[in-house]
């Protein structure tokens, strides 16, 4: 167990080693120790994300030869290297299907109603996920009974909700008997993608509820007391206290959300069916392309996703200053070091300075 | 080669352990498996694994009967040094063809006979993942033709035929001869009966006429194609070339999407496959349903039992055509012990081993001489009916991507169905996309 001061002295580089010290702002001297400890857990990840990772983006430059011998009907096989190809053709308009949105290339149909189901559902999911955690964390009779009601749907796995909804939303199901018309959910139309935006929400709503409940339980009741002795309205505790004290918890919430519903896979197609143009999204769109054997546009198409996926998570950090990570302490730390070197430039160099160790880990 | 094949099993060994990453690591590397070996016919009989024997396994879906058992236990007790285990699949077809296609990309030799749906007939002959098979060691006088040509790719035998499948015209016997009609064999006669009886019958006032399959899947493929036919059409004519925008290709197509418009197919059925038309029809929604032969025993056992009866399918001009179905046994290129398996299949062709699934499960057997079998046609009243059926059933298109296809097919339907297209348009794209498809 290292001692304050051994910590500290491994914080404190040799004079003229600054860039080293930035890179190790948490190191406590034992790097190689957790190195070797941890190499065990890295050489799996490596084996079985990044080696699949590397050899997913090399077989997006490459495509399977479809050529056929004309007197064995054998296919000739083997892979030729295409370079961009795979990623220039979504744009070749050669494979253009009908949906609602009109006649587009698949893949950017695709697009558009992943990006669309993501849009609807995130925002219908965050306002409910909202409204479910402001009850969830009132107390009433009965209130543990509401708050696991809420949470079973989010418990159910998606492809088993997936196909209870598709029974609700048969022709002659349960939805259609409670709207007294007939609506054909399951075929492939606007309806289907509503049937898809009405199974997500019910199933991910409790998700952002149970986050957002957990944002609210931080808040401390004096504050709402304050405001009442006040006479701060409801809505103007509601909009002046409990949005911005929930904030970074809800925006982490939506967050995962986001890029999960960016993946959205199962339940459109356990639910509506593959190839239904209405629905079909990225994943669901590269999952045909490998079903079809065609690996390199499949791989070509999942890439694009995951950048796209990378995009919004920036912009969300960026512009929303998600704090995913929540490293409180390399936080303090940085700022602790800022401080220090303004200190420095102010009194001359001083070394050897003790700091207080926010690591509890790090105390005797 | 022999490192391209390394990669490729490294790289798919790899990505079935990622399966979380499936989506974004769906490559599959490597330029192995299938790198131009030609395979002369009878090339098999060579093959040293013919001469090997031992224990192997039989894939196939889920067996719902539990004979499938019960035979392979019956073979495994007189063939105690090559037993056979039964793997069963996933219910869906899809992914049957998945995990299959995995095996052999993987060049597995854990799975030795596959159940191969006569679709896939091409696609796993062309990639090479099941072995031709020696045709001078497979007697097959006996078996109705069309299941050996669904077993054939280019003149060559790929599969031993298993069962095979028909479309029926069920219908409501009770309110046809409440009517004093006959069974209808065009189109129009069927119409003109449904408003005769809904004229006539009470109970079917509010039935509707007709119904198959109609949902966007592999069942509308087979719809659609039955009612090209039955118009003079073909989607694909019998040398594998398309003629998809033929007038009589799109006659048939029209009157799907005119039947849809005027009412004589229900809306609802646009979500139906198999088994929301069954219920339907069980219901007493529906007059005439086109299925296939397993609904006979469950519509037995339901409210209507006793009050329907099977015809042959109507087409537009005259007796309909079928499209072919049925499950073949092939034996897997990578497989160990194939001298055993080929004695395996052909033990389970035979004529008593079918007839005793033919009993147990309903399935229809391949041999000619089992439809006229009395202990099968008094079990099965309809087995006549079903062997003229697969006697004139057309196959689906012969071709290695069948599933772009099948797909291609399914689109401009489903878009027709839904009004979305018309039909002369929506054929003549289907006829500019399969010239690419097909070569």
């Amino acid at each position: 167990m290292a001692t304050v001061t051994e910590a500290s002295r491994a914080v404190q580089p040799p004079p003229g080693d600054t860039h080293k010290r930035k890179a190790n702002v948490l190191s406590d001297g034992q790097g190689k120790l957790a190195a070797f400890l941890i190499s065990p857990t890295m050489i799996v990840l490596v084996a079985i994300v990044g080696i699949p990772i590397l050899l997913s983006i090399r077989e997006a430059f490459f495509r399977e030869n479809e050529g056929i011998d004309p007197n064995t009907g054998l296919l000739q096989g083997g892979e030729e290297f295409v370079g961009l190809r795979n990623f220039t053709d979504i744009f070749a308009g050669t494979n253009n299907v009908t949906s609602t949105w009109g006649t587009l290339d698949r893949f950017i149909n695709a697009f558009i109603n992943t990006s669309l189901f993501t849009l609807v559902c995130v925002l219908i999911e965050t306002v409910l996920g909202v409204a479910m955690a402001l009850i969830m964390s009132k107390a009433f009779r009965g209130r543990g009974i509401v708050r696991a009601g809420i949470l079973v749907p989010w418990a159910i796995p998606t492809i088993v909700s997936a196909l209870m909804w598709k029974l609700i939303f048969d022709e002659a199901g349960i939805m259609n008997r409670i709207l007294g018309a007939q609506v054909l959910w399951l075929a492939d139309n606007f309806s289907s993608f509503w049937a898809v935006v009405i199974m997500d929400v019910w199933k991910t709503a409790p998700f952002i509820g149970l986050l957002v409940l957990a944002g609210l339980q931080t808040i401390p009741a004096e504050v709402y007391e304050a405001a009442k002795v006040d006479g701060a309205s409801v809505w103007q505790q509601f909009v002046r206290i409990t949005l911005p004290m929930v904030k970074p918890t809800l925006v982490v919430a939506v967050l995962f959300r986001t890029l999960d519903t960016l993946r959205i896979f199962d339940a459109p197609y356990a639910m509506i069916g593959p190839a239904k143009y209405s629905v079909e999204t990225l994943s669901m769109f590269a999952y045909e392309e490998a079903n079809a054997t065609r690996y390199g546009p499949a791989a070509a198409y999942s890439i694009v996703l995951f950048l796209y996926i990378v995009l919004v998570a920036f912009i969300f950090v960026k512009l929303l200053g998600a704090d995913v990570v929540g490293d409180e302490e390399s936080k303090a730390l940085r700022e602790q070091r800022r401080r220090k070197k303004a200190e420095g430039k102010l009194a001359g160099s001083r070394t050897g300075k003790q700091r207080t160790s926010i690591t509890s880990g790090g105390m005797p | 080669m022999s490192f391209a094949r390394r990669t490729r099993r490294v790289t798919i060994a790899a990505l079935s352990t990622s399966a979380l990453l499936a989506l974004a690591a769906c490559g599959g590397g490597g330029d192995g498996g299938q790198g131009g070996e030609p395979a002369p016919s009878g090339s098999a009989s060579q093959d040293p694994a013919y001469e090997q024997r031992g224990p192997i396994t039989m894939v196939q879906g889920k067996d719902t009967s539990g004979n499938v058992q019960n035979l392979v236990d019956q073979w495994n007790a007189e063939h105690p040094d090559e037993t056979v285990k039964l793997i069963e699949l996933s219910d869906e077809a899809d992914q049957q063809r998945n995990q299959m296609i995995q095996n052999a990309e993987t060049q597995g030799s854990e799975y030795t006979i596959l159940s191969m749906d006569v679709v896939w007939t091409a696609e796993f002959a062309a990639n090479q993942y099941v072995d031709p098979l020696p045709q001078d060691k497979i007697d097959l006088t006996g078996f109705l033709q069309p299941t050996i040509d669904s077993a054939t790719y280019f003149n060559q035998l790929y599969a031993v035929p298993t069962t095979s499948d028909g479309g029926l015209l069920y219908y409501r016997s009770d309110w046809l001869e409440e009517a004093g009609l006959e069974p209808p064999t065009t189109y129009d006669e069927m119409k003109t009966a449904c408003e005769t009886i809904k004229a006539e019958v009470d109970e079917a006032a509010d039935a509707d006429c007709y119904g198959g399959q109609h949902q966007k899947y592999e069942g509308l493929t087979v719809n659609i194609s039955e009612a090209v036919d039955g118009a003079g059409g073909h989607i694909t004519d019998d040398s594998g070339q398309p003629t998809a925008n033929s007038p009589e290709a799109v006659a048939g197509l029209t009157w799907m999407r005119d039947a849809f418009a005027d009412g004589t197919i229900p809306q609802a059925a646009l979500t139906w496959t198999e088994e929301e038309g069954r219920q339907a029809f069980q219901d007493g929604k529906l007059i005439f349903h086109r299925n296939w032969p397993y609904v006979y025993n469950l519509a037995s056992e339901s409210d209507i039992a006793g009050k329907f009866a099977v015809a042959p399918l109507p087409g537009l001009n005259g007796p309909g055509i079928s499209s072919l179905g049925g499950h073949n046994w092939a034996i897997s290129k990578f497989a160990e012990n194939k001298g055993t398996a080929l004695d395996f299949m052909i033990w389970l062709a035979s004529e008593e081993v079918q007839k005793s699934n033919a009993l147990a499960t309903s399935q229809a057997p391949t041999r000619e001489a089992l439809y006229s079998d009395p202990e099968l046609i008094e079990k099965y009243p309809y087995m006549e009916t079903l062997k003229a059926s697969i006697e004139t059933a057309r196959p689906r298109p012969k071709v290695v991507n069948y599933g772009d296809v099948t797909l291609a097919i399914q689109d401009a339907t489903y878009s027709t169905l839904q009004g979305n297209t018309e039909p002369q348009a929506a054929f003549a794209d289907l006829q500019t996309k399969l010239d690419g498809l097909i070569q």
